[in-house]
């Protein structure tokens, strides 16, 4: 198990952004976290990446409760989310050697080297990232989460500023990742053409809680639903009808 | 701790200067204008004023070790505003990196910036108006390991306060130096100042390393009491801020600011 999520809570005030969460991701499985704006998936993602602190509940990342062992826990993870670019004054070398030195990658350079072939950088080595196109920054992003070979991947909508055809190419990218290691990834994502090609299970988040789980090529189905898009906008628009489901 | 995280910090740092000339130039432009502002204005005071005294160690010297104050303050703060500006707080933080090894990554940052800046001073003070940091001596050097620990605990303080007002809040780090300055005592003696500027002034590392540098370039020899009461102060300040500091970052991570930092507040 790379991931243990036991009931977790984060409140504000009197709103309860995240009630009572609990989900596990195993090694070389892909878990979609899905849910209409607001639902409170980045809020989870925040807490597991230990930049927010919950209300109630525990985390564990492979193993090791996050609370108690901030540094060590997350020495396993690494992230790319699409409101995380990174520095637009350093170069895309720069900021991944940055990165691998505060990941601890091992043999840095030669890692470097790896992900900028892998997600076809080499040519913009030495571009500063902030004139790279949105596309440009997403590989850049993604390439810096697989710096430090990374026990548990959270992708927040990882390709949604990418064209169809690279978009493809980096689903595929990130399936091979999961399945040759012992990475487990969570993902997030809107586009559920996506979640059902990639995932191997999904939770439907709404209101701070998971409403449903299961494998997004046959969860529409078990609901009397066409797609997954479909059963999307059920839980976006009448999360009660199916909570009693 | 891992240094490693930490020399990723310095590296950043670096990274940023190398080919930003506008970044290298206020590392000793600013002090630079000083010197020489300064240093004029000590010659000129030498040649009216009948009474023997050199103004150049007096005045210059001061303005030399305020300045230095004010780039190891502002070598922090400064290191801190790339990250505000670069808006790389999510970045950072969703890491393994620790706010000791942030913060000494300022720190040891700020350090090497100044060293820059300090050098620039003393190459002008001394080459153009033959100021000879001999004439301090080596009992001078505690002194200014003070006002390195006073910068440090001003910048890890104002890098609090950013923090937790949010970016607009840079504007507080510039007027800093400006205010704490005549309480400092850096040009004239404490005794100078009315009684509750004085007991403001004697809370002050800085305004003992100032009085006893008048007293050294006088021919007295300074007080060792005065050195441990600004060790001690200095000390002080530097737990205080790093308590300021951490609490600022641990609600940060409470309500959830770190990762919508540009928002400034939650409400």
């Amino acid at each position: 198990m790379v991931l243990s999520v036991r009931d977790l809570r984060k409140r504000y005030r009197s709103v309860a952004a995240v009630d009572g969460v609990s989900f596990e991701v195993r090694r070389g499985e892909i878990v979609g976290l899905l849910g209409p704006n607001g639902a409170g998936k980045t809020t989870t993602i925040n807490m597991i990446l230990g930049i927010l602190e919950p209300s109630g509940g525990t985390i564990a990342i492979d193993g090791i409760d996050l609370a108690k062992y901030r540094s060590r826990a997350l020495e396993r993870t690494n992230f790319a989310a699409v409101y995380a670019q990174l520095p637009g004054n350093l170069t895309v070398e720069e900021n991944l050697r940055i990165f691998g030195l505060i990941y601890g990658a091992k043999h840095l350079s030669a890692r470097i080297q790896q992900v900028l072939t892998q997600f076809d950088l080499d040519r913009l080595r030495h571009a500063k990232c902030g004139v790279l196109s949105s596309g440009e920054q997403t590989r850049v992003s993604l390439a810096k989460a697989m710096l430090n070979d990374p026990q548990l991947l959270l992708l927040d909508e990882p390709t949604a500023s990418l064209d169809p055809a690279t978009a493809r190419d980096i689903r595929e990218q990130i399936r091979a990742f999961a399945s040759a290691g012992s990475t487990g990834i969570l993902w997030t994502s809107h586009n559920m053409y996506e979640v059902q090609e990639v995932c191997d299970r999904a939770l439907f988040l709404s209101h701070g809680k998971i409403l449903l789980e299961g494998n997004p090529k046959t969860l529409p189905a078990e609901h009397g639903l066409e797609s997954l898009e479909d059963l999307f906008i059920a839980v976006a628009r009448e999360p009660l009808a199916l909570e009693r489901s | 701790m891992r240094w490693q995280r930490t020399a990723a910090i310095l590296l950043r740092q670096f990274y940023l200067l190398r080919g930003s000339p506008a970044r290298i130039l206020p590392l000793f432009a600013w002090v630079g204008i000083d010197i020489v502002l300064w240093g004029f204005l000590s010659r000129y005071l030498n040649a009216i004023t009948a009474a023997r005294i050199n103004f150049v160690p007096a005045l210059l010297g001061a303005v030399l070790l305020w300045d230095f104050f004010i780039r190891i303050m502002q070598g922090v703060t400064t290191a801190f505003l790339e990250d505000v500006w670069s808006r790389n707080f999510l970045n950072f933080f969703a890491t393994p990196l620790t706010v000791n090894e942030y913060v000494s990554g300022l720190v040891l940052s700020s350090i090497l910036t100044s060293l820059v800046g300090l050098a620039a001073m003393l190459l002008l003070a001394t080459s153009v108006f033959g100021l000879s940091f001999f004439i301090y001596g080596a009992t001078a050097v505690p002194f200014l390991f003070v006002l390195f620990l006073s910068g440090i605990a001003l910048g890890v303080f104002a890098t609090g306060l950013v923090l937790w007002q949010g970016p607009a809040a840079e504007w507080f780090i510039w007027p800093m130096p400006a205010l704490i300055s005549p309480f400092a005592a850096v040009f004239y003696p404490r005794a100078t100042l009315p009684p509750w500027m004085q007991a403001v002034s004697s809370i002050l590392p800085q305004s003992y390393v100032f009085e006893n540098l008048r007293a050294i370039v006088a021919g007295h020899a300074p007080s060792a009491a005065a050195l441990l009461v600004a060790i001690v102060l200095a000390f002080a300040y530097i737990l205080l801020a790093a308590w300021f500091f951490t609490g600022i970052f641990r609600r940060a991570v409470r309500t959830g600011l770190i990762a919508r930092y540009s928002a400034e507040t939650l409400n």
